[in-house]
Parts: structure tokens; sequence; C-alpha cells
């Protein structure tokens, strides 16, 4: 879960990187970054989700 | 290649910028003492001796290689042509900062600002890590920031780089804005601090066994309080140089800086207080000084583009936006972060970045660049700021965890489990803060 998290945050960045050399018009770029945010914030949800703290504390 | 250098200052301009810089240093004594006086007793001195070294490792790194690479606009980079457009993706200047004359120009003040910048962002880490992170594995930390990722992301903004430039290449508003340093510094720092509380894990004793956090209060609330009206004096240096050398805003521009940065911590500490007031019944201090500096934080970006009043608001939500992720973060993602670094800086920064596409003042802008109102869709500043954010979640957090994921691989970050009870100073340093001191009797062998 890990790794697939830091794998999908570069993933969107990526998509919005092509979305700014690809896409001339603003809704469309609008769009793309869109989505390219979205992988990225699902990347960072499954980062989260890999270090929570499991039940049993760190006494 | 060598983009156009910009004008060159004239002398009331470069000692004005010199006398900011010099202010510096005070945001540096200041999160050094909020950063103490969250933490607990036992962890006082290594706190701030962790601090000296992370700002003396901080800026030998950023001499040696971190300016070469960052640059500035004028100075060599590396760049890429996409399609027909130039992407300046890294400097290439020397190593030792050879090249760049001493003189008082614009890219000898840089030079020098930078150095205090890239320390103030490597002690960010240094509160949210507090109390477990071993001396020397903040130092070589601490060099992988200001050595790799720091220039890197700085450069992209402030040196030239392509996030400066979305304006002129892609008609998104002016590019990237970001006068003060709401990214390179903030987010940067507080990104890389993220990354360190997930690498070390909670204190202990610090969850129970049904997950629930325990309160662990810092040991001294008036340095923490104190170490706000110091940040506030060093935050109007940094966001008057940042204006002047990487806005360029005339100097009489200052006072809307001053007036904006003060305005945004303001409106962050009242709306901090009244929200703790309103959730616990009484406000909350050391909830207020995170309120504090994150309106500083989130000031940054904006302070010489948008209005007082829009100023005020960001303060606002910035005060109001940290006492609800601090909590959040320790009870529902369990991150103990004892100085709510990642809320403050990380979130804070990422919020002021967003408010410069929300409430920007274009025709200040356009003063503040010396360029006409560019012919551009609206929208396409918000969205150049959009580009920045995506940028420092999709590529700065997944860099800068990687990097401290290698280094804890080859050199433990932790201070060992057993130790731990006893606290930082005494592992560490072999003797407390406070020898002759002792508030409780059991403060060093207590969990």
């Amino acid at each position: 879960m890990k790794i697939t998290g830091l794998l999908l945050m570069p993933s969107g960045w990526f998509i919005v990187l092509a979305a700014l050399v690809l896409l001339r018009t603003i809704p469309a770029l609008s769009a793309f970054v869109a989505a390219g945010m979205g992988v990225e914030i699902l990347g960072l949800v499954l980062l989260i989700r890999s270090h929570l703290t499991p039940k049993g504390g760190n006494e | 290649m060598s983009p156009q250098p910009p004008q060159a200052m004239a002398e009331t301009s470069q000692v004005l910028c010199i006398l900011f810089i010099f202010l510096l240093p005070l945001a540096l004594a200041g999160l050094a003492l909020i950063n103490t006086g969250l933490s607990r007793l036992r962890s006082a001195a290594h706190s701030m001796l962790a601090t000296l070294c992370v700002a003396g490792v901080a800026a030998v790194t950023y001499f040696v290689m971190g300016f070469s690479l960052q640059g500035y606009p004028g100075l060599p980079s590396h760049t890429l042509n996409i399609f027909g457009k130039e992407w300046s993706w890294l400097g290439a200047g020397h190593f030792f900062m050879r090249g760049v004359p001493l003189d008082g120009s614009r890219a000898s003040l840089t030079a020098l600002m930078q150095l205090f910048c890239v320390a103030l962002a490597a002690l960010i880490p240094l509160g949210a890590a507090a109390e477990r992170w071993r001396l020397r594995a903040c130092c070589l930390s601490t060099a992988l920031l200001a050595g790799i990722t720091y220039p890197l992301f700085a450069h992209w903004v402030w040196g030239g780089g392509w996030l400066a430039r979305l304006g002129q290449n892609y008609g998104l508003g002016f590019g990237f804005l970001d006068a003060g340093g709401s990214s390179t510094l903030q987010a940067v720092g507080g990104l890389t601090a993220l990354s360190m509380v997930w690498l070390l894990g909670p204190r202990r004793g610090k969850y129970n066994l049904e997950g629930m956090p325990a309160a662990l209060p810092g040991h001294n609330t008036v340095l923490v309080l104190f170490g706000c009206v110091l940040a506030l004096v060093g935050w109007m240096g940094l966001n008057a140089a940042g204006s002047m050398l990487f806005a360029g805003m005339p100097p009489g521009r200052t006072v809307l800086v001053a007036v904006n940065t003060l305005l945004s911590a303001a409106g962050a500490v009242l709306a901090a207080a009244a929200t703790t007031r309103y959730r616990f019944g009484k406000p909350d201090a050391s909830l207020s000084a995170n309120g504090w500096l994150c309106g500083l934080a989130a000031s940054s970006a904006g302070c010489a583009f948008v209005p007082p009043a829009a100023a005020l608001l960001i303060g606002l939500v910035a005060g109001t936006l940290v006492t609800y992720t601090v909590a959040w973060m320790e009870a529902r993602l369990g991150l103990d972060d004892p100085a709510g670094a990642v809320s403050v800086h990380a979130l804070g920064g990422i919020w002021g970045i967003l408010a410069v596409g929300l409430f920007p003042r274009t025709a200040g802008v356009a003063v503040a660049a010396g360029a006409a109102i560019p012919p551009t869709a609206p929208g396409g500043q918000f969205l150049a700021q959009i580009v920045g954010i995506a940028t420092l979640v999709g590529f700065v957090l997944p860099l800068t965890y990687s990097l401290n994921w290698l280094l804890n691989r080859f050199s433990p970050q932790r201070i060992p489990p057993d130790e731990e009870r006893h606290g930082a100073d005494l592992y560490e340093l072999g003797a407390g803060a406070y020898p002759e001191f002792m508030t409780h009797t059991d403060e060093f062998s207590q969990w």
C-alpha cells in the first residue's frame, strides 16, 4: 500500500505536466489538472493508511 | 541557457533589502523557542542544540551545492525544450557559490537570504519529530533537504524555473506566484516534517491500547508565545526581502507587505483563540500560538499581491484550519506532531499558495512584476497556483519521504525506545536543560 501510494503521487503529477504541455484551453486543462490532483490525493490516502497507528498502543 | 537578468537594484533598495534579511535570524530564534517550548522538559536542551546544528548544516550544505542547483534568473540553468517551450528544471551554477559576486547585486542578496531561508525550512521538521530524532540523523536529513529537495523546488519557483514561467509559456496568469516562501519554505519544510513523523512513528506512550492519543503538553508556554513574537519580526523581514527580490517590489510597497503579514497573523491568532474557546470552553495557548504561526506561514505567498482585507481573511481561515487539523491529525491519522508543524507549515503554506489564486489583485501583481497585465483567461492564475500545489504533493512529498526512508535504512533516525523514556537530553547530551530546576521529580523517569 505504501509503495502504491508513493507511485501514485508522481503519476498524478505527470498527468498535470502532460496536460500543461498538450492542452491549450483553460477548461480542458482544468479538467486534466483536477484529474491529476485526484490521482495524487488517492496516493496520499494510501500512504496515510499505510502509516495509521495499529491498535495496541505504543506503551 | 541564461535568461535575462532582472534589473539592477538601486543602492537604497540594496540597503533596505539587507536590513530586511538581517531580521531573518529572529524567525529562526522564534521557531526554535516554539519547538522547544512545545516539547517536554526532558528534551529541551537537545531541541535547542539540534536547532543550531541543523541551521549550521543547512547553511554549509546550501553554500556548497544548494545555491548552484537553485540558481537565480540570469544565472545558467539546465533546460528542456518541450514542444517549443523552454522548461528550466535545475540551476547550473558552480559549487561553493563560485561566480556569484557578493557585492550587493540581486543574485548575491538572494544567496544571502537563501542561507537563512534554507535553515528556517530545516527547522520545521525538528518540531514535528521532537523528542525522538537523533542529533546525527537530524543533521544528515537536513543535508538532504538543503542539498537536494529545497534547491530543486526553489529553482522552479524563485530561480526562473518552469513553475515561474507558467504564465510566459502557457498563459497561466503571471505564472506560479510566491513572494515570501509559503511553498518553498513552509510547504517543503512541512511535508518533510510529515515524512519524518511517519518514518519515526509516535513518541512512546502517546497512544494507548485503544489507539487513543494521550496529551503530552509542552514544558514552557512562555517560550512558545515569546517565540511567536520573535517569529513575527523575522517574518516581516522574510516577506519584505522576498517581495523585493522575487517579486520585483519597489521599496515603498514593503509597507503593504508588512501590513498584510501582521493582519494575517492577527486574524489567525484571533480565529484560533475564538475557535478553541468555542470547542474547549477556554482559549488554548499552544493552539493559539500554532494559529499565529500558521497565519504567518499562509501570509508569505500573497503578502505582496493581495489587498489587506484579503490578508486578514487568509489569516482567519488559517487560524481556524489549524485548530481543527492538529487535533484531527493526532486522533484520526495517528500523527504525533508535538509542534503541530504539519498543520502549521504544510497546510498553512498550501492555503497561502491557494489564496494567491483566490484573491489576486492583478494590477498589484503587474506593478510588482514590472509587466503589463497579461492576456490570460479567467482562472489562469488560480490554475498556476494549483499546478504548484500538485508539484508539492506529487513530487516534493514522495521525494523527501524516499530520501529520508533511504537514510533511515542506513542510519536509524530514531532514539532507541528504551532510552526515549529518559529523554533525548540524557541519552544524547548526557545532561538535562535545567539540572537544578526540577519542576516534577519524576520528569526523567516517567513515561
